[in-house]
């Protein structure tokens, strides 16, 4: 299978604290690759490695055989028209209105007239599930529909790499379920690479084709789900069944929280 | 002993923290100062969202501007009155106002209303922006967050705030009339030959030449502490409370320099 990502041994620290400690993964053409790992483990850093909005300290990131860490501000500007983010949050633009934020790399960067802007979005829209919001403002969107929204935007340019930042964090189990379905939707349509990061592991076990878990500042273990599931390590054991005894947490005493 | 040393020890290291934050706040200002110059010119221009921020920045803080500079006209008049009276010399209270409005108070009180009302909520919107991830995904869609969001409030202050600059100079003037025509009794036609004779070309413009340094203040510090803002909605209060105390900091201490600059240059 050809290799769409390839990151070999980056490192990071903040402040004197080593987030990522010499990470190597590669993420296939056309595979949903989900990064597991636990809250503050340095997940959310490691994707905003691959998009460029983090330079590691050491290390290399390789996209489609370009390396993103020794490009300028515009070739890495030029690159990122081939990704879509979707952000924990959304991150819509409060300022904006649900058209204007989809359509915004249209507007920025495309000769696009309003109507094809305005079909486009709509397309975009429906792609997720939405219609008839383009007036709204962010603000006024539940916390699911502007994750929806948010997805309508990273897909307006149909990029070929698609990230996701704990795409079911803050929704409700129902809405959670219904954007897994949507990733594996949108990745069975548009044939996009998708990376998403997440410690919830119904979802995880739902979207991905991998599975690569984070711990410590390096990948500890990566494999199909099924081999995930049956691992031996036992630290991963721990996560996937979500003990709160284990190698993960030994010398850490619960009993006082009880 | 060992206690003095170790205290020692701790003043100065945080004496040295202290320093090393100083020079990086210098520098990234200073670099947000050279991105922002450097993408002024590259297209697109961004003209539609420049005067949106020109009418939110300027025309939005005439009110403020009018009534600060008219009651501190009128101030003006009447503690020089008090002093002026005693030499029976009130037909100097005219050019007093023009002069100190135009070189000095016009200038710095309409920096300083813009600092706390328009550099408060520059860093409050950016800063909220970093903290919601909209920055960073400003980026994602390939778009300089310098340029799309830096350079429309640098240019719209930098050309607003010298016309507010104006306007407050006037109004100031008016504030002086109204007390020194209707309260101290100087003929009008004596007050406005007082005000606008002794007035050169070169009064008005210092006082907008500061203003222009104090636009850049406001701006690029209102950005840089709303770009750098972490920590959630405590840090975008934390962020706002820096943006509009090192402004008004910067403000003065430029205006100080300024001024002197101006007095050895111009003699």
């Amino acid at each position: 299978m050809p290799k769409m990502i390839e990151i070999k041994n980056v490192t990071k620290s903040f402040n004197g604290h080593r987030v990522l400690d010499g990470v190597n993964l590669t993420i296939n053409t056309g595979e949903t690759t989900v990064i597991i790992g636990r809250s503050g483990c340095g997940k959310s850093v490691l994707l905003k490695h691959i998009i460029g909005l983090l330079r590691p300290d050491s290390g290399h990131i390789l996209i489609d055989g370009k390396d993103i860490t020794a490009m300028d501000e515009k070739a890495l500007s030029a690159l990122r028209m081939k990704f879509g983010m979707l952000f924990q949050g959304a991150a819509l633009f409060d300022s904006l209105n649900v058209l204007e934020n989809v359509a915004f790399s249209m507007i920025e960067h495309t000769n696009a007239t309003s109507n094809e802007i305005e079909k486009r979005v709509k397309e975009c829209l429906s792609l997720v599930g939405l219609r008839d919001i383009e007036d709204k403002k962010p603000a006024e969107l539940s916390g699911g529909m502007r994750k929806r929204v948010g997805l309508a935007r990273a897909i307006a340019l149909r990029p070929q790499i698609i990230l996701y930042d704990e795409p079911t964090t803050g929704v409700d189990p129902i809405m959670g379920d219904s954007i897994n379905d949507l990733i594996v939707e949108l990745h069975n349509k548009l044939k996009v690479t998708s990376i998403a990061v997440t410690h919830d592991m119904t979802s995880a076990y739902k979207i991905g084709d991998r599975m690569a878990m984070l711990y410590n500042g390096k990948i500890i273990a990566s494999g199909t789900p099924e081999e995930i599931k049956h691992t031996k390590d036992p630290i991963v054991r721990q996560f996937i069944t979500g003990a709160s005894k284990g190698p993960i947490t030994e010398g850490i005493d619960f009993e006082h929280l009880i | 002993m060992r206690a003095i040393i170790s205290t020692l020890a701790r003043i100065a290291g945080g004496l040295g923290h202290r320093f090393i934050d100083i020079v990086r706040y210098a520098g990234g200002v200073s670099i947000l100062m050279v991105q922002t110059l450097f993408w002024i010119p590259i297209p697109p221009l961004r003209t539609r969202q420049t005067i949106e921020q020109m009418s939110k920045i300027g025309v939005d803080s005439f009110p403020i501007v009018s009534m600060i500079s008219m009651f501190t006209g009128m101030v003006l008049a009447l503690q020089s009155a008090y002093q002026l009276q005693r030499f029976a010399a009130e037909m100097y209270i005219a050019s007093l106002v023009a002069f100190s409005m135009t070189r000095e108070l016009a200038p710095v009180l309409t920096a300083l209303i813009v600092a706390g009302r328009v550099g408060a909520s520059i860093t409050a919107e950016l800063g909220t922006m970093k903290v919601t991830e909209q920055i960073d995904a400003l980026e994602t869609l390939a778009t300089n967050p310098v340029k799309y969001l830096v350079v429309p409030r640098f240019l719209a202050l930098v050309i607003m705030v010298p016309i507010l600059t104006l306007y407050a100079d006037l109004i100031g003037i008016m504030g002086g009339y109204l007390i020194g025509v209707y309260k101290l009794g100087i003929s009008h036609a004596m007050y406005m030959k007082n005000t606008w004779d002794p007035l050169k070309y070169k009064d008005i413009w210092t006082g907008l030449i500061k203003s222009v340094v104090f636009a850049v203040i406001v701006c690029i510090v209102a950005c840089y502490e709303g770009m750098t803002t972490e920590g959630g909605a405590e840090g975008v209060g934390r962020s706002t409370t820096a943006s509009v105390v090192t402004s008004f900091i910067l403000i003065i201490a430029s205006d100080c320099f300024l001024t002197a600059l101006f007095y050895f240059i111009g003699r």
